[in-house]
């Protein structure tokens, strides 16, 4: 099973489970461990990988919403999501799957533009969130959305499902957009 | 005391940091413990200096006393100075004397002072049968510039020396030649090695590097072992790439080891290549002088840096063997041409 469902598997009792995926492990273990510090009435649980396709795992609880961390300093952990992206499966860009571009603060480090991730996001209608996840105080909060929009996505908030936030986010971006 | 000498030992004296002042005038060994105690070490640097230049008037300090203080101070701060690192030879089936360390100072004096009258040289010996050469050169009509002299560090029982990196170029083949032939060697070669880090020279060069440290923790498993990632994970946090990582982790030790890595600052890389493309046609695929490019690698800490790669994920595993062979070659300049 090399392709990601949303809906192949049953859910976990009150459990919201995020799958980040991105070439750099300490950016994500950090991002992780300040998810799971914030108070939160589901169960929090949050898997790391650093490309898809996931090793095969019966396991493996169904995932709410994936997060494909891109480091603008480096193109390798760019073309890494690029080619991951392969192996998802279409119904998830229905609002469980996020773009998160970190390392924008330092603009002389980018070797990615800001605009290709911006293009990227708009290919796959997915939202797009900037953070330097290197800083602490950024992270936290950072962490705090992930956590509500992987509730809304695991359906844990009531009235609010992922197709409803991806409309919200989408109506609140530049309309320059659409020009790209 | 000569006006020059005495401003020699001045400057010298200024050089040494407050806090490091008694144990270099300590390692130095020339003013008694009782002649130390007479001077206040709390008053100003400069009225110290002064009470310290004057205590050598009195007991008659030569240039070749302050030349090794020079020394002792280097020795103290090695890091302030580039070394090059030299390696000679002998031709093969040749018989090797003893070594004799004086002999090696009377005969590397000799040549030295032979080819250029005006030069001041000064030996300090040191573990590990090594001795410290100081040299400030001169020239026919000039005397010796007490202000820019080389470091040699010579390690006796190996074909190895460390140079200091100085801008006076012109007198380094004499160097070479003077070392060669007082330690009995016929050949002297620049080796493509260069750091401010004179043990993590000596360690590359004398392989000395690759002792694995602290083995009581040995057997605990290998992912607890991961570099620089925090091993207390919550149990809701699953890595799944988790294989990936072992694999990850096994090459990177097997590339650099368990040990420290010896320090260098930079690598460089000199390329002299044809352009290659898979694109057919294009102006830069046409031209047949090779494109020339330098890439240069820098870090406060090059190899530990750079085993640090692949485990953050910011590059593959394995390494190009580029970067990884500097400490196995003792190189870190390259010139890479086409085959």
């Amino acid at each position: 099973m090399s392709v990601l469902r949303p809906l192949d598997k049953l859910p976990g009792l009150n459990t919201a489970t995020i799958l980040l995926v991105g070439t750099e492990d300490a950016l994500l273990q950090q991002l992780a461990d300040a998810m799971l510090k914030e108070d939160c009435a589901s169960e929090l649980k949050v898997h790391l990988a650093k490309s898809l396709p996931l090793p095969s795992s019966v396991t493996r609880p169904r995932i709410d919403l994936i997060m494909f961390v891109v480091n603008l300093h480096s193109k390798y952990s760019l073309r890494n999501v690029e080619e991951s992206l392969h192996h998802v499966d279409a119904t998830f860009f229905l609002g469980k799957v996020g773009f998160l571009a970190t390392g924008a603060g330092r603009e002389s480090h980018c070797s990615v533009h800001r605009n290709t991730v911006v293009k990227l996001a708009h290919t796959y209608r997915s939202p797009l969130l900037f953070c330097d996840l290197e800083v602490e105080g950024f992270r936290a909060t950072m962490a705090q959305r992930l956590v509500r929009m992987l509730q809304i996505c695991a359906g844990h908030v009531p009235g609010l499902s992922a197709l409803n936030l991806l409309s919200l986010l989408r109506s609140s971006e530049n309309p320059s957009l659409e020009d790209l | 005391m000569d006006e020059t000498v005495a401003e020699f030992f001045k400057r010298t004296i200024l050089k040494i940091p407050m806090a490091e002042m008694m144990t270099i005038l300590k390692a130095w060994d020339f003013l008694s413990e009782n002649q130390l105690q007479t001077v206040n070490f709390r008053q100003r640097k400069e009225s110290l200096v002064q009470d310290l230049v004057l205590l050598c008037e009195k007991k008659r300090a030569s240039l070749n006393d302050a030349a090794i203080l020079d020394i002792v101070y280097t020795q103290f701060h090695r890091h302030q100075k580039v070394w090059d690192v030299f390696r000679m030879s002998r031709e093969p089936g040749e018989d090797i004397d003893l070594f004799d360390m004086e002999q090696f100072k009377r005969s590397f004096k000799k040549i030295l002072q032979r080819a250029l009258k005006n030069v001041t040289i000064s030996f300090r010996d040191a573990e590990e049968n090594a001795v410290w050469i100081r040299i400030a050169w001169g020239s026919q009509y000039r005397k010796p510039n007490q202000y820019r002299p080389v470091y040699v560090v010579y390690y006796s029982q190996t074909p190895y020396a460390f140079t200091s990196s100085s801008q006076l170029r012109s007198n380094i083949p004499l160097l070479g030649q003077a070392l060669t032939i007082a330690s009995k060697h016929h050949q002297i070669m620049k080796m493509d090695l260069r750091s401010r880090y004179l043990d993590s020279l000596k360690a590359i060069v004398f392989k000395q590097y690759n002792q694995t440290f602290e083995t009581h923790n040995s057997t605990t498993p290998l992912h607890e072992r991961s570099l620089g990632l925090d091993i207390n994970m919550d149990s809701r946090i699953i890595h799944e790439n988790r294989i990936e990582k072992e694999r990850v982790q096994r090459v990177t030790q097997e590339t650099f080891g368990y040990y420290p890595q010896p320090r260098l600052e930079f690598a460089q890389y000199k390329l002299e290549t044809k352009f290659k493309s898979d694109l057919n046609g294009g102006i830069l695929a046409e031209r047949e002088e090779p494109l020339r490019c330098l890439i240069k690698f820098s870090s406060p800490h090059l190899l530990e840096a750079l085993k640090a790669l692949a485990p953050a994920g910011i590059a593959d595993a394995p390494l190009s063997p580029l970067l990884t062979c500097i400490p196995n070659k003792g190189m870190n300049y390259f010139k890479i041409r086409d085959k």
